[in-house]
C-alpha cells in the first residue's frame, strides 16, 4: 500500500528544502530561470502532497499513515516521528497548494527590491517549517518545526515590506518567539510528568494523548496556560493579535498570503492537536477563557474593520474575528466544536489567502491601498477583478453556499451546546452568551465587507483613475487565483469533503479530550 | 606515588609546543615568525588526538587530585577545538599587525593548558595553580597592542580585578583549610557534614568567598565590570579567548567547587546563583541594547550568555543527585554551542576590521551585498546566539530550560521566567544587526571586506557546525549526557 510508504511524506516535506539550496546557486542574473527553478519545486512538491492525499486511506483517517519513526536525540528520547491522519491531511495539501500559486505569482510579480533567489530560498524554507508542523508528531520535532517558521518570515517582512517594515518584522519574531519559549517551558514540563507517568516515549504526541490526562490537575493548569501562550500568539487571539495587523500591512502580498493562509492555522492546529488532548483537565478549565477571548476577538476584529482606512489592514483585521470563530469552536469541546474549529482554519486559509493576493494586486495597480484615495467603480473599471473581490468577499463574510459559511455556522451551532463538563461547572449561560455575541459578529462582519465593496467597487471611477489604464486579472494571476476560486465553491457547497476526511480523526481524539 | 603520564598527556603536548613556539619564534625571523601558528595549531590536534584516546576511561593522578574522566574529556575537547578556532582567526590578525606574534602563542598555549587543567582538577590548591595559568597570560594577551591606550586601559584593568579576585578566593580557600582541614574537593564535602543544618557563618563566608573568585573569572554581575573594557581593548583573538575559552574555564572550575566540594551546602549557594543568573543575563541584555560597537556588544551579550549559563548552578539540590546531574550536563551542553557561535561572531567582526579598523555597528551596513558570505555568517551566529533555529543555539535554550522544568523549585521556574524575557530582550540587539547587514544600504566609498582564506575556512566551519548541530543534537548531547562529574573522583 501506498500509505505505509513513510518516505513519500518525509520527500514531500523536505522537497522545498532542496528547491531552495537549488535556487540558492543559481547565477544572480538568472532572474527567470531562478522563478522557474521555485515553480519547479513548488509543484513537484505540491503534486507530491497529491499523491500523499491519493495513496491515503480515507476509511481509516483516525489513523496516523505514512508514519515513520527513526531515533533522533537519544539524550532525551525524542524521535523523528512523522505522520499524517484525518486532520493533518487538508493542512498539509493546503501548504502545498498555496506556496505553489505563490510561486507561479511570483514568476511574475515580485515584490521591490526583487532578489528572486533568496526569495524563493526563504519561501521554501517557510513551506517546509510549516508543512512539518502538521505532520509532526513528537513534540520537539513539532518544536523544531514551529520555530523553523520565524527567521524566514521575519526576512520576507524585513527585506521585502512596506515603509515600517523594521517595525512589523522585529514584531513579528518578537512577540511569537515570546509565546514559543513559554510553550517549550510547558513542554518540558510535560515531558517530566510523562516520565513519572511510565509513558515509553514521553515526547510522543500519540502516546502522551493516549495517557489521558498527565499530572494533577494544577500541573494541567499551569502545562496548559504556558501551552496556551504559545499558540494564542500565533493564532492570534485577542489580546496577543497586536502583531498581526502590523505584518500584514508591512509584508510582501505572497508573504501576507502565506502568513494569513498556513502560519496562523498552526496555532489552531497546535490546539487541537496537542493542547486539547494532552491537557484534557487544563483544557476544561481554559474553556470558557478561551471562548470569552475568541468571541472579542470577533466583535474587536469586526469593529477594527469597519473603521480601517486601508485594504490590506481591513483584511488582516478581519482575520482576527475570523480566527475568533474558530476559538469559539475549539471552546465549546464538543465534537462539532472542533471540527467547526478545523473547517473555519482551512476555509479562512483559502479565503482571506485569496484575498491578500486580490488586495497584493490592487496595490500593484492603484499603488495604494487607502479606500478613499481608490474611489469607487472598480466593477466597471475592471469587471473581472471586481468580480473576484465581491466573490471572495462574499466567502468571507459567511455567505452560506462558500467555503466560509461552514465554520462560522459550526462554530455558533457546536458552542450552544457546549461539553457535558462545562455544562455541569455552570457555564451554559456563558456559552449562549457568547452565541449571541457571535451572532452579532457575524452581521457586523458583513457589514464591514459590504461596505468595503459599496466604497471600492460600487459607483463610478474616481476622476483620478477614469482615464488611467488599469489592467484586469492578468493571465499570471488568472492561474494562481483559479484554485482557490474553485475551492471556496467546492467546500461551500460540499463540505462533507473536508468534515468527512476529518471525521474519524476528530472522533478518535474527542475521546482523549472528554474520556 | 606514580605519575599516570597517559592521563596528562593532552597537557604535556600543549607544554611542549608552547615551549617549542617560543623557541622558534626566537631563532626565525621576518615573515617566517608565521610559522608559530601552524606550528601551534599541529600541537593543539595531537593534544586534541590524545584527549580523544582518553575518551570513556577513568585515571586519577597525583594522588587523586587530578582525575580524567568522560566529564573532563568533554571539556577538554571543547576547549581544544576553541583553541583551534582561535588560532585560525589569529593568523591574519597578529601576521600583519607584526607584533608579538611568537609571544603571542606562547601566552596562549599557556592559557589553554590552564584550561586543560581546571575541569580535571580535584583540590583546591590545584584549581588555583590552574586558574592563575589561565589569568596570567591573559593579563599579558589583553595588552599586546602596547601602543594603543585602549589596549593598555585593558590589560590594566584586568590586571587588577583579577588580582583581587584571586585574593578574596584564595583568602577562601585558607579559611576553607581551617575549618575542614583538606585542600580534596571530595574531602571538604565530606568534612562540611559534620556541621549538619548549623555551618557557622564564616564558613559560609569562606565558601562565597571561592565563589566569587570565579564569578570574576566568568564575568557575573556584580563582578562583571572589567569585561566589556577588556574586550574592546584586547587584541581582538584575545576578546574572543577570553569570552569563550577563559570563561569556560571559569565555570568549569566553579563547578567543581559548587557541585563537589560545597555540595553539601547547595541551599545556602544555589539561591546566591540564581541571583547572581537572573541580575547577570538581564544587566547584560539591557545594557547591550545600547551599545554601538560591535567588539562592546558582543561583550555584553556574552555577559548576559554567562548568566544563562549560571542558571543550572541557581537549580541544584543538595543530595539530589539527579538534578544536579541534569544542571551540570545542561551547563555543560550550553557552553559547548555557545563556543561556536561566539568564536564565529568574533571572526566576522576580525574580518570586516581587518585593514578598515571599522568595527561600529554601521559599518556592518549592506554586509549582505557587500560580502553574502561574511553576512550570512554572522546571522547564523547572532541567531544561534540569541537560540532560533536553524543553529544549535536552539538546543543550548533547551538543555536549560530541560533542567529547570526537572528541578522543579520554585527558583527554578523564577529563573525560567527571567530567561524567557531575557532572551526576548536579546534577540532585539541580535536583529538590529542582521537588520542593520540586510536591509541597510551600505556607507558609500566603504572599503571592501577581505577576510583572508584562513579566516573564511574558520568561519565556514564554525557555520556548518552551528546548522549540523542543529539537525543533530546528539552529536553533543550524547557526549554530555553520559558525563558523570564525580566518576573518579
Amino acid at each position: 500500500m501506498l500509505n505505509d510508504q513513510g518516505w513519500l511524506l518525509s520527500l514531500a516535506l523536505f522537497m522545498p528544502l532542496i528547491g531552495a539550496a537549488v535556487v540558492t546557486v543559481v547565477p544572480k542574473d538568472r532572474e527567470g530561470l531562478t522563478k522557474q527553478i521555485g515553480v519547479f519545486f513548488t509543484g513537484v512538491t505540491f503534486l507530491l502532497g497529491v499523491v500523499v492525499a491519493f495513496g491515503f486511506d480515507y476509511s481509516r483517517s483516525g489513523e496516523l499513515q505514512y508514519e515513520t519513526t527513526v531515533n533522533w536525540i537519544d539524550a532525551i528520547g525524542a524521535r523523528y516521528h512523522l505522520g499524517i491522519d484525518g486532520i493533518s491531511l487538508p493542512l498539509f495539501v493546503l501548504t502545498g497548494l498555496l506556496t505553489f500559486l505563490c510561486a507561479i505569482y511570483t514568476t511574475k510579480i515580485i515584490p521591490s527590491p526583487g532578489k528572486p533567489r533568496a526569495f524563493l530560498a526563504l519561501m521554501m524554507l517557510l513551506q517546509t517549517g510549516m508543512a512539518g508542523t502538521f505532520v509532526s508528531f513528537d513534540l520537539v520535532l513539532f518544536f523544531v518545526f514551529w520555530e523553523v517558521v520565524l527567521v524566514p518570515m521575519y526576512f520576507m517582512i524585513g527585506m521585502w515590506g512596506g515603509p515600517r517594515r523594521e517595525y512589523a518584522s522585529v514584531k513579528f519574531f518578537l512577540y511569537t518567539l515570546f509565546g514559543s519559549v513559554f510553550m517549550l517551558v510547558a513542554f518540558l514540563s510535560v515531558y517530566f510528568a510523562a516520565g513519572d507517568a511510565g509513558i515509553a516515549n514521553p515526547w510522543d504526541i500519540v502516546e502522551l494523548s493516549a495517557a489521558a490526562g498527565l499530572g494533577t490537575s494544577t500541573f494541567q493548569t499551569f502545562a496548559f496556560l504556558g501551552i496556551f501562550l504559545g499558540f494564542a500568539i500565533k493564532v492570534p487571539m485577542w489580546p496577543f493579535h497586536t502583531w498581526l495587523p502590523d505584518a500584514h500591512t508591512e509584508a510582501p502580498t505572497i508573504g501576507s498570503v502565506l502568513l494569513a493562509g498556513i502560519l496562523l492555522k498552526m496555532g489552531t492546529y497546535g490546539f487541537i492537536r496537542i493542547a486539547l488532548p494532552i491537557l484534557p483537565d487544563g483544557a476544561m478549565r481554559f474553556a470558557p477563557l478561551i471562548g470569552v477571548l475568541g468571541v472579542i476577538g470577533i466583535i474587536y476584529g469586526s469593529l477594527a474593520c469597519l473603521a480601517q482606512t486601508d485594504v490590506k489592514r481591513l483584511i488582516a483585521f478581519s482575520s482576527v474575528g475570523h480566527m475568533g470563530f474558530v476559538m469559539l469552536g475549539i471552546s465549546a469541546m464538543n465534537e462539532v466544536g472542533i471540527q467547526a474549529a478545523l473547517y473555519g482554519n482551512i476555509a479562512h486559509g483559502v479565503v482571506t489567502g485569496a484575498l491578500f493576493f486580490l488586495a497584493g494586486s490592487l496595490h500593484e495597480r492603484y499603488h495604494t491601498r487607502e479606500i478613499a484615495e481608490i474611489g469607487g467603480g472598480m466593477l466597471t473599471k475592471m469587471p473581472r477583478y471586481g468580480a473576484l473581490l465581491v466573490y471572495v468577499s462574499m466567502a468571507s463574510l459567511g455567505l452560506p453556499g462558500l467555503a466560509g459559511f461552514w465554520g462560522e455556522f459550526t462554530a455558533l451551532w457546536a458552542a450552544r451546546s457546549p461539553a457535558e463538563a462545562l455544562v455541569a461547572n455552570g457555564y451554559s449561560g456563558l456559552y449562549l452568551g457568547l452565541v449571541i455575541f457571535g451572532a452579532i459578529g457575524t452581521v457586523l462582519t458583513a457589514a464591514y465587507f459590504l461596505w468595503l465593496i459599496q466604497r471600492v467597487g460600487l459607483g463610478t471611477p474616481s476622476a483620478r483613475w477614469r482615464d488611467e489604464p488599469l489592467a484586469d486579472v492578468m493571465t499570471v494571476e488568472w492561474v494562481s487565483w483559479t484554485p482557490l476560486m474553485v475551492i471556496i465553491l467546492v467546500m461551500g457547497v460540499f463540505p462533507a469533503v473536508i468534515f468527512g476526511v476529518q471525521q474519524d480523526a476528530v472522533t478518535n481524539l474527542m475521546v482523549f479530550i472528554t474520556g | 606515588m606514580a605519575i599516570d603520564f597517559g592521563a596528562i598527556a593532552p597537557e604535556l603536548v600543549l607544554t611542549a609546543t608552547a615551549i617549542v613556539v617560543l623557541l622558534v619564534d626566537l631563532v626565525l625571523k621576518g615573515d617566517a615568525k608565521q610559522l608559530v601558528n601552524p606550528i601551534a595549531a599541529i600541537g593543539a590536534v595531537v593534544a586534541l588526538g590524545f584527549t580523544i584516546s582518553l575518551w570513556g576511561q577513568e585515571r586519577t593522578t597525583f594522588g587523586d587530585t587530578f582525575v580524567v574522566s568522560q566529564y573532563t574529556t568533554v571539556f577538554k575537547i571543547i576547549f581544544l577545538v576553541s583553541l583551534l578556532a582561535i588560532l585560525g582567526v589569529s593568523w591574519r590578525y597578529f601576521a600583519e599587525g607584526r607584533y608579538f606574534q611568537g609571544e603571542y602563542y606562547f601566552l596562549l598555549l599557556t592559557a589553554f593548558l590552564g584550561m586543560l587543567i581546571m575541569p580535571s582538577a580535584r583540590d583546591l590548591l590545584l584549581l588555583f595553580v590552574a586558574l592563575e595559568t589561565v589569568s596570567l597570560p591573559g593579563f599579558a594577551m589583553a595588552g599586546l597592542r602596547k601602543r594603543s591606550l585602549y589596549s593598555s586601559e585593558a590589560a590594566i584593568k584586568f590586571f587588577l580585578i583579577g588580582v583581587i579576585s584571586v585574593a578574596l578566593m584564595l583568602f577562601g580557600i585558607s579559611m576553607m583549610y581551617g575549618f575542614t582541614g583538606t585542600t580534596s574537593l571530595t574531602g571538604i564535602a565530606q568534612s562540611l557534614g559534620q556541621w549538619g543544618d548549623s555551618p557557622p557563618a564564616l564558613l559560609l563566608a569562606s565558601l562565597l568567598l571561592v565563589i566569587v573568585g570565579f564569578g570574576f573569572k566568568i564575568s557575573a554581575v556584580p563582578f562583571h565590570f572589567w569585561a566589556p573594557d577588556t574586550y574592546a581593548g584586547s587584541p581582538m583573538p584575545v576578546a574572543a579567548m577570553l569570552a569563550v575559552a577563559s570563561k569556560a574555564a571559569g565555570f568549569a572550575g566553579l563547578v567543581s567547587v559548587t557541585f563537589i566540594a560545597f555540595e553539601p551546602y547547595a541551599e545556602v549557594w544555589a539561591p546566591a546563583m540564581a541571583v547572581l543568573a537572573i541580575l547577570t543575563m538581564t544587566l547584560g541584555n539591557l545594557v547591550a541594547l545600547q551599545q554601538r560597537d560591535m567588539v562592546r556588544l558582543l561583550a555584553w551579550s556574552s555577559v548576559a550568555q554567562a548568566g544563562y549559563m549560571l542558571i543550572p548552578f541557581g537549580l541544584a539540590i543538595s543530595g539530589d543527585a539527579a538534578v544536579n546531574m541534569a544542571a551540570v550536563q545542561a551547563m555543560l551542553f550550553y557552553i559547548a554551542a555557545y563556543a561556536i557561535p561566539n568564536i564565529g561572531a568574533f571572526g566576522v567582526v576580525i574580518a570586516v576590521n581587518r585593514k578598515t579598523g571599522y568595527r561600529s555597528i554601521e559599518d556592518f551596513a549592506g554586509l549582505g551585498v557587500r560580502q553574502p558570505f561574511m553576512a550570512i555568517a554572522m546571522s547564523t551566529f547572532l541567531l544561534s546566539l540569541g537560540g532560533a533555529p536553524p543553529t544549535v543555539g536552539l538546543w543550548a535554550k533547551f538543555a536549560i530550560i530541560q533542567a529547570g522544568a526537572q528541578a522543579g523549585t520554585t527558583i527554578a521556574w523564577v529563573l525560567m521566567g527571567f530567561l524567557i524575557i531575557n532572551s526576548v530582550i536579546a534577540f532585539f540587539y541580535y536583529l538590529r544587526v542582521v537588520w542593520v547587514m540586510w536591509m541597510q544600504a551600505p556607507r558609500d566609498s566603504i572599503a571592501p571586506v577581505r577576510p583572508g582564506l584562513n579566516l573564511s575556512i574558520v568561519t565556514a566551519a564554525l557555520v556548518a557546525g552551528t546548522v549540523v548541530l542543529f539537525v543533530l543534537p546528539g552529536l553533543i548531547s550524547d557526549a554530555t549526557s553520559i558525563t558523570d562529574l564525580l566518576a573518579g573522583g
